[in-house]
C-alpha cells in the first residue's frame, strides 16, 4: 500500500468544472490539452486519434479529437449535451463537464453547471470579451459556481503580448462587477501550444501568477459548501423490523448542507415537530458528528411520523416553509412552458405537483436586459412565481445550492422541462 | 472524520449511496446487476452502506453467459449468500434453447447477446429500474450517459434523447414497460475502483491477481486458453503471469501481463498503466470505434 500513499490519491480531493465556450475558442483542444499533459491519456487513446488526425491530413496529433463525439453525432450533425471526462494529479482528481456550443448552450451550460465548483470561461486574445462570453459569465453566476477562472487563450497569436492579455481583462472586470461572482481569476495561455495550462512554457514571463493547473489544484473549495445550516432532507426511513432491531427506525440520507452532532435539538419540517439526535451510523460505523456532503443515517430519540420528503434542521436555523415563492426557471424542453399547466415539482427529496403562476420577466442571456413575456421556450431563462400543492422547505439557492434547487417534470411524457433556482 | 478529511473517495462513495437510495425510493421494482466483477462487488458494498441494517430493497440480478470464468461465478454465488441477499441467474443458455438468441458458432462472443437475456429478465420481473457498474471512463459512449438513463419499451438508448440531469434531482419517471439503468458509480475510475476495494477490504476473484494462465497472442490481445478458446493453425499457446483487468465473457475477454499479486499491486500498475481498461481487455470493444455504442442503443448496459 506504501505506493497508494506515496501517490497520495487516496486522499485526494474531487473538484467538479465546466468549460464554458464555443468550438472556435480552443475549449477541446484546452481540455485535451489538460489530459494529455497530466498524463490521463493512455496510448490507445492516443493512437486512435493519432491515426484519426494523419488520416485528415494533420501534422500533428489534434488533441481536440479526445472530446469527439458518438457516430450518431457525427451522423446526424448533432451534439449530445454533457460529456463528462476525469484525470487526477496527486492533489485531486477532477470530473470536467464539457458541454458543447451551438444554439442550444444554455441548457447544455446549466445542466453541467449545476454540479460545478468551478468554471473556466474561454475568451479569444484575438477577439476579446464577446456577447457569448458575457452569456456564459452571466450563467455561471446564474447557477451559482463559486470560482470563475477566465483563460484568455490563443496568446500565441497575438504574440503573447500583455497589453493584449490586460485590456481584456479590465473589460471582463468592468462587466462581471454587476454579476454576483466571488472569485475570478486570470489566466492567459496558448491551448495549443501548451502555454500556462500545465506547463508555464516560455513564451509568458511576464506573467507571474498561477497556472490553470496550479489553479485547479489549490482553489480553496471547502468553503463551496454551505456548513452553517443543517440540511437533512430523507430519502429512506430503515425499518428492518427484525427481533434485535424491533423498534429501529434509521433516517437515511445526506447532509446537505452544515453539520449535526449526536445530542442535537432538530426539527422536522414541514410538520414542525422536535426531537434530539441520537445516533449517526453508516453501515459498521457510528460517528458523534456528520457533515456535508456525507451520507449517513440517523436515529432521534422520540418516535415521530417522519417519511421521505420531510427535512431535519438544527433547531436554531430555520427554512422557509412556503407554498408559493419566486425563482430563476430556465426552461430545458423543446415543448413550451403552457402557463397554467401542471407540473412535477421535485424538490431535495420531495414531489409535488405545481405550476408558474406569474412570469415577471425574462433575461436575454446577450444583454441581461429583462424583457415580459407569456411564454418560456427551450433556452430561455426567467424570473417566475411558482406555486406548489404541498408546502416546500427551501433555503434561497444563493445561500443554499441543495435546498434552493429544484427541476419541473412533465407528467405525460416524464421528461425534465425546466430547471429552477428560487429566490 | 472531519471536514477537512473529506476525500475523493469519501465524496464519490456519499454521491452513490445517494443514487442508491433514490432508486430504493422512487422506483416500484429495482434490481441490480450483479455479475461477480470488480464494479458490482463495490456496488454491493455501497448498498450494505445505504441500506443496512436493513436489508436490500431490490434482489441482486446475474445475466449468466455460461461463457464466465468459474472462479467468478463461484465468488457471485458466495458473496450473494454471505449477504444474504437474494440472487436472480437468468442464463443466455435458455434464451439459446427457447431460440430468442441465435449464435452462429458455440464458441463465438456472447457479450452482444446479454441484451436479449436481459431484456427478457426484465419482462419476466417486471423491473423498472437496473442498478449497473458501468462508469463513464470506460467509453466514449458511456462518458455521455446519464447515471439515470432512461430506456423505452424495446431497451434502446437514445443518446441524443436524453433528460437533463442536474444537481442530484434524478427523474426517475417511467411509463409502464420502459425502464431506467442506473449507474452509481458513473464517475468512478479503474484506480477510484480499486482504491475503493483496498480501503474497504473487499475480497474479489482470485483471477484479478497475477496468476499463471496459458494464453495464446491473437492480434493485440493475449486470450485465455479455454474449451471456448484453443490455438489456431500458426499459433502457439504461451504460458505466462497475467491478471485480469475485467471478467467478462472467456471468448473475448484478455488477460495483460502482470505480476501485481495485491490489491496494493494492483493499485500500483493501475496508477501506471498507458493502456485504457477496454482497450486491453476487450476484444469486442475493438471492433469498430462504435461498437459499444450500437450495443447500448440495442439494449445493452
Amino acid at each position: 500500500m506504501s505506493v497508494v500513499e506515496n501517490v497520495g490519491l487516496d486522499r485526494a480531493e474531487l473538484l467538479r468544472f465546466i468549460a464554458a465556450g464555443s468550438v472556435d475558442d480552443g475549449k477541446s483542444t484546452l481540455i485535451g490539452r489538460l489530459l494529455h499533459d497530466s498524463k490521463s491519456i493512455f496510448e490507445d487513446q492516443l493512437s486512435s486519434i493519432a491515426k484519426t488526425s494523419s488520416k485528415r491530413g494533420m501534422q500533428n496529433v489534434d488533441l481536440s479529437l479526445l472530446t469527439d463525439g458518438l457516430q450518431a453525432e457525427r451522423e446526424q450533425g448533432i451534439t449530445i449535451d454533457v460529456a463528462y471526462r476525469y484525470f487526477a494529479t496527486p492533489k485531486r482528481k477532477f470530473i470536467i463537464a464539457d458541454t458543447p456550443g451551438h444554439e442550444q448552450y444554455t441548457r447544455n451550460m446549466v445542466t453541467g453547471a449545476s454540479t460545478a465548483n468551478l468554471a473556466i470561461i474561454l475568451i479569444d486574445a484575438r477577439k476579446g470579451v464577446l456577447t457569448q462570453s458575457r452569456r456564459h459569465t452571466y450563467l455561471a453566476s446564474l447557477v451559482g459556481i463559486p470560482h470563475i477562472v477566465v483563460a484568455v487563450n490563443k496568446m500565441d497569436l497575438v504574440e503573447y503580448s500583455q497589453e493584449v492579455f490586460t485590456r481584456i481583462c479590465d473589460d471582463f472586470a468592468v462587466f462581471s462587477q454587476h454579476l454576483n461572482l466571488r472569485n475570478i481569476e486570470y489566466i492567459p495561455m496558448s491551448a495549443l501550444n501548451g502555454d500556462m495550462v500545465v506547463e508555464r512554457g516560455d513564451q509568458l514571463n511576464w506573467y507571474q501568477g498561477r497556472t490553470l493547473i496550479d489553479l485547479l489544484e489549490n482553489v480553496d473549495i471547502e468553503h463551496d459548501v454551505n456548513l452553517d445550516d443543517f440540511r437533512f432532507p430523507v430519502q429512506w426511513v430503515c425499518r428492518p423490523q427484525t427481533e434485535e432491531l424491533h423498534d429501529f427506525r434509521g433516517y437515511m440520507g445526506r447532509v446537505e448542507s452544515g453539520s449535526i452532532k449526536v445530542g442535537d435539538a432538530v426539527t422536522i419540517q414541514p410538520s414542525g415537530l422536535h426531537s434530539r439526535i441520537k445516533e449517526i451510523l453508516l453501515y459498521q460505523s457510528n460517528f458523534d458528528e456528520a457533515f456535508a456532503p456525507q451520507s449517513v443515517t440517523v436515529t432521534i430519540e422520540d418516535h415521530l411520523d417522519i417519511s421521505r420528503g420531510d427535512m431535519l434542521i438544527k433547531s436554531d436555523d430555520q427554512p422557509r416553509v412556503d407554498k408559493e415563492f419566486t425563482a430563476m426557471l430556465c426552461w430545458l424542453s423543446e415543448q413550451p412552458l403552457s402557463s397554467g399547466r401542471k407540473y412535477i415539482v421535485k424538490h431535495t427529496t420531495r414531489m409535488v405537483k405545481g405550476l408558474v403562476s406569474q412570469i415577471d420577466y425574462r433575461v436575454d442571456v446577450n444583454t441581461l436586459n429583462q424583457e415580459k413575456t407569456d411564454s418560456l421556450r427551450m433556452n430561455d431563462i426567467a424570473r417566475v412565481v411558482m406555486k406548489v400543492q404541498q408546502p416546500l422547505v427551501f433555503d434561497a439557492y444563493s445561500r443554499n445550492r441543495a435546498t434552493g434547487s429544484f427541476i419541473l417534470i412533465d407528467e405525460t411524457t416524464n421528461n425534465t422541462v425546466a430547471a429552477g433556482m428560487i429566490c | 472524520m472531519s471536514h477537512r478529511s473529506f476525500t475523493h473517495l469519501d465524496a464519490l462513495e456519499s454521491e452513490a449511496i445517494h443514487i442508491m437510495r433514490e432508486v430504493a425510493a422512487e422506483c416500484a421494482n429495482p434490481a441490480l446487476l450483479f455479475s461477480g466483477g470488480k464494479d458490482s462487488i463495490v456496488l454491493l458494498r455501497l448498498a450494505e452502506k445505504a441500506f443496512r441494517p436493513g436489508r436490500f430493497p431490490f434482489p441482486l440480478l446475474h445475466i449468466d453467459t455460461e461463457h464466465n470464468f468459474p472462479e467468478v461465478i463461484a465468488f457471485r454465488d458466495h458473496r450473494a449468500k454471505e449477504l444474504g441477499e437474494r440472487l436472480i441467474v437468468r442464463s443466455m443458455d435458455d434464451s439459446i434453447k427457447k431460440g430468442r438468441v441465435v449464435l452462429r458458432s458455440e464458441n463465438q462472443s456472447r457479450n452482444p447477446f446479454q441484451s436479449i437475456t436481459l431484456l427478457d429478465a426484465i419482462a419476466e420481473f417486471s423491473f423498472d429500474a437496473c442498478i449497473g457498474g458501468a462508469r463513464r471512463d470506460e467509453e466514449k459512449a458511456r462518458a455521455k450517459e446519464r447515471i439515470f438513463s432512461f430506456r423505452d419499451e424495446f431497451g434502446q438508448w437514445d443518446p441524443k434523447n436524453q433528460r437533463p440531469e442536474l444537481w442530484s434531482l434524478y427523474n426517475t419517471k417511467t411509463h409502464s414497460g420502459e425502464n431506467i439503468r442506473v449507474f452509481p458509480i458513473s464517475n468512478w475510475t479503474e484506480l477510484d475502483v480499486w482504491e475503493y476495494i483496498a480501503r474497504e477490504n473487499l475480497e474479489v476473484p482470485s483471477i484479478y491477481f497475477a496468476h499463471w494462465r496459458e494464453v495464446i497472442p491473437r492480434d493485440s490481445g493475449l486470450l485465455p486458453v479455454s474449451h471456448l478458446v484453443q490455438p489456431r493453425d500458426n499459433e502457439k499457446i504461451e504460458k505466462i503471469m497475467v491478471r485480469f483487468r475485467t471478467v467478462g465473457d472467456m471468448s473475448c475477454t484478455c488477460p495483460v501481463a502482470s505480476d501485481a499479486a495485491s490489491v496494493g499491486e494492483i493499485i500500483a500498475e493501475t496508477a501506471m498503466t498507458r493502456i485504457t481498461e477496454r482497450g486491453a481487455t476487450r476484444m469486442d470493444d475493438q471492433t469498430s470505434d462504435a461498437s459499444m455504442e450500437l450495443r447500448k442503443k440495442e439494449g445493452y448496459f
